[in-house]
């Protein structure tokens, strides 16, 4: 039977639902999955993540203000001389994430499978499925070197489902200093605060792209998700030009969203958009140009001039008192 | 300050992505281009060189097949020189693959720092930037979005999933700049001319003394099993709008519950 480590990424003293998709993965895969942890004893409770099957989680602690891919790689390396070998790391595709595999993949000399949105064992051997171009293939591919191999996996790629099983035991780890690749330090942090729902969790997303025309239109996004209890969403041509910050990007580089309702005003789905948006449980498209791939895979497509629907929606839902929820 | 830029070459966008059905590994017909990926941090290592008062920007890239117009481009923005590995070996290599070479040629060089995108626009595993940093033992900052020279280090910010960290780092160092970070400046009708007679040094893996087997080429260490098209959403309803489609868009939130049915 296999044994399968997950990386247990945690944020604000909080594990990342990311890592409890990891574990739900591995529980299918493996009869013994373990995580790899990092921050301060008080800080989280790693043990938590035995409600998902997570056997025993290796605590790295504090990393000070390191950063974490040098810190966390160098201790899962170190662990892979003292321990049995696992048969696959998984990793969310977080930005720290990211840079533990990649550290890690050097490290050991094991190339790493990136993108990853589904995994199943077929032969004995895990293979993983890939959204590549976009969404529009899905490749599947395996490893074919000496182990462990090293997956990449999407956030919301898994469900999490929780086994209530018993308390993970807690093992703390020392790992030696890594040397000049933990050059780099953090010397402080900045949170964008938003009001409302977070748009990785938020039941409806209300996104804006180019054919908004200008920063001001963007409040119009703002407040009709502010209506519908939704989070204001983006796609990367108006972060990059600067008309909001990048956590609101949704997208192959910003965040993958699975709302029940995602609407889209004025963006025409490039395959990188559509990558973190068309799970969404419904979606609806407005746009003017009825052959913008946004449509493709809209559940409701409007063909129009966003600046006439907009408003008149805004102003429908205002009319209707509907600043207020169904249940 | 002296800093070498990693730049990918991609089919451009005007050819449709293909994979080769036996090999499984994407078909790379008619030209290459510069990947816009990477013209922000061409951008910004000219900007830091310009800053620092002295160095220049040296473009390191990997191919199979000698391609060298995207080179062209970075060269024309106003790149000093470039670097190419190219080797038909290198066809089908897998990103720590891509790493090494990478690596292997950043210690040829005399770079201060070594710039590259976050994530490529063809195979984007996001992950070549900070493998060649492991492999050179340097510290990396990924996900930046400003750098800033300071005296013998760097002031960054990196982006965070809920906004950014200021980070310092020393030299030398690699750095991996999202896209979008900076205005990418337009080459000059004379950046242009220039980059005719500017030089590019082309390399095989052997002159840089690597070893093929230890690269991992095409399904030596991992392999594409299948590709299949994504099952596609069914197609719903498109409707032009002539004055009151937010009604149906309301008739929809409410059948999905999101707002509810009465006034
Ligand atoms: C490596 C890489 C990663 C990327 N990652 C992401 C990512 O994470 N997220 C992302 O979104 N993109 C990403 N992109 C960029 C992506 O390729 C597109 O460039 C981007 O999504 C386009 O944004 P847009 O749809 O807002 O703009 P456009 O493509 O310009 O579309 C604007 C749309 O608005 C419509 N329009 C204009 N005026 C009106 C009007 N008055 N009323 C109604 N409709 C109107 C137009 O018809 C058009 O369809 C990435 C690209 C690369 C190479
Ligand atoms: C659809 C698809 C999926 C793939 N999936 C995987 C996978 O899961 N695992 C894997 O190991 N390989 C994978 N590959 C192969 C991988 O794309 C290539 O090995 C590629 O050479 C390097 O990876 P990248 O483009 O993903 O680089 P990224 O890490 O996304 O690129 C980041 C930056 O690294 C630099 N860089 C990357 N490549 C070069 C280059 N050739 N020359 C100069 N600078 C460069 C650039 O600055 C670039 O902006 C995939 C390829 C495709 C087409």
């Amino acid at each position: 039977m296999k044994t399968i480590w997950i990386l247990a990424e945690a944020r604000n003293g909080r594990i990342l639902p990311v890592a409890e998709e990891l574990a739900g993965a591995a529980r299918q895969l493996a009869s013994t999955v373990e995580a790899v942890g990092w921050g301060g004893a008080e800080a989280v409770d790693f043990a938590t993540l035995g409600t998902y099957d997570v056997s025993r989680v290796f605590r790295v602690g504090d990393l000070g203000d390191s950063l974490v891919g040098p810190r966390v790689a160098a201790a899962v390396g170190e662990m892979l001389e003292s321990h049995p070998k696992p048969d696959a790391i998984l990793v969310g595709a977080t930005y720290d994430g990211r840079d533990v595999a990649a550290r890690l993949s050097a490290k050991i000399d094991v190339p790493v499978l990136t993108n990853v949105i589904d995994l199943n064992e077929i032969d004995d051997a895990l293979v993983s499925t890939h959204a590549v171009f976009g969404g529009t293939v899905n490749a599947t591919a395996r490893f074919t070197g000496s182990g462990p191999g090293i997956f990449v996996v999407r956030p919301k790629s898994f469900e999490r489902g929780d086994t209530g099983g018993a308390a993970a035991e807690v093992v703390d780890i020392v790992a030696a200093d890594p040397g000049p690749s933990d050059g780099a330090r953090v010397v402080s942090r900045h949170v964008l605060t938003q009001d409302g729902p977070s748009l990785d969790s938020a039941e409806v997303v209300v996104a804006g792209g180019r054919g908004l025309g200008s920063k001001e239109n963007y409040r119009l996004i703002e407040e009709l998700a502010h209506l519908v209890h939704g989070a204001p969403g983006a796609s990367r041509a108006i972060v990059d030009a600067g008309w909001v910050p990048y956590s609101h990007q949704v997208g192959q580089t910003g965040k993958t969203v699975k709302p029940e309702v995602y609407l889209a005003f004025g963006i025409s789905g490039a395959t990188q958009h559509l990558v973190g948006m068309k799970d969404a449980k419904h979606i609806i498209a407005v746009d003017r140009d009825p052959s913008a791939p946004i449509f493709r895979v809209a559940d409701l497509g409007v063909v129009g001039d966003l600046a006439q629907v907009l408003p008149k929606l805004i102003e429908a839902l205002r009319a209707r008192g509907s600043h207020e929820s169904t249940n | 300050m002296n800093v070498a830029v990693c730049v990918k070459q991609i089919p451009s966008a005007e050819t449709p992505l293909a994979f080769d059905p036996t090999s499984k590994t994407l078909v790379r017909t008619g030209p290459l281009v510069l990947d816009e990926s990477d013209s922000f941090s061409v951008e910004m290592a000219l900007r830091l060189v310009e800053q620092s008062g002295g160095g220049d920007v040296t473009l390191i890239s990997v191919v199979p097949d000698g391609e060298t117009q995207g080179l062209r481009t970075a060269l024309a923005m106003g790149a000093a020189r470039a670097v190419l590995v190219s080797d038909p070996l290198l066809s089908g290599l897998d990103a720590l693959g891509t790493a090494k070479v990478l690596a292997a040629m950043v210690r040829r060089l005399d770079a201060d720092l070594v710039l590259a995108g976050t994530e490529s626009s063809d195979g984007y595993t996001g992950t070549v930037p900070v493998q060649m940093a492991e492999l050179l033992n340097y510290p990396a900052v990924s996900f930046v979005r400003h750098v800033e020279i300071s005296g013998d280090h760097l002031v960054t910010e990196r982006q965070t999933e809920e906004g950014f960290e200021e980070v310092t780092c020393p030299l030398p160092a690699v750095v991996s700049v999202t896209a979008g970070v900076v205005e990418v400046r337009y080459p000059s009708f004379k950046g242009i001319m220039a980059a005719k007679s500017k030089p590019v040094e082309v390399l095989t893996v052997a002159d840089l003394g690597l070893e093929a087997d230890s690269l991992g080429i095409a399904g030596a260490r991992q392999e594409v099993i299948a590709l299949e098209q994504a099952e596609l959403r069914p197609s719903g309803e498109i409707i032009t709008d002539s004055g009151d489609a937010f009604e149906t868009i309301v008739e929809r939130l409410v059948s999905w519950n999101i707002i509810s049915e009465h006034q």
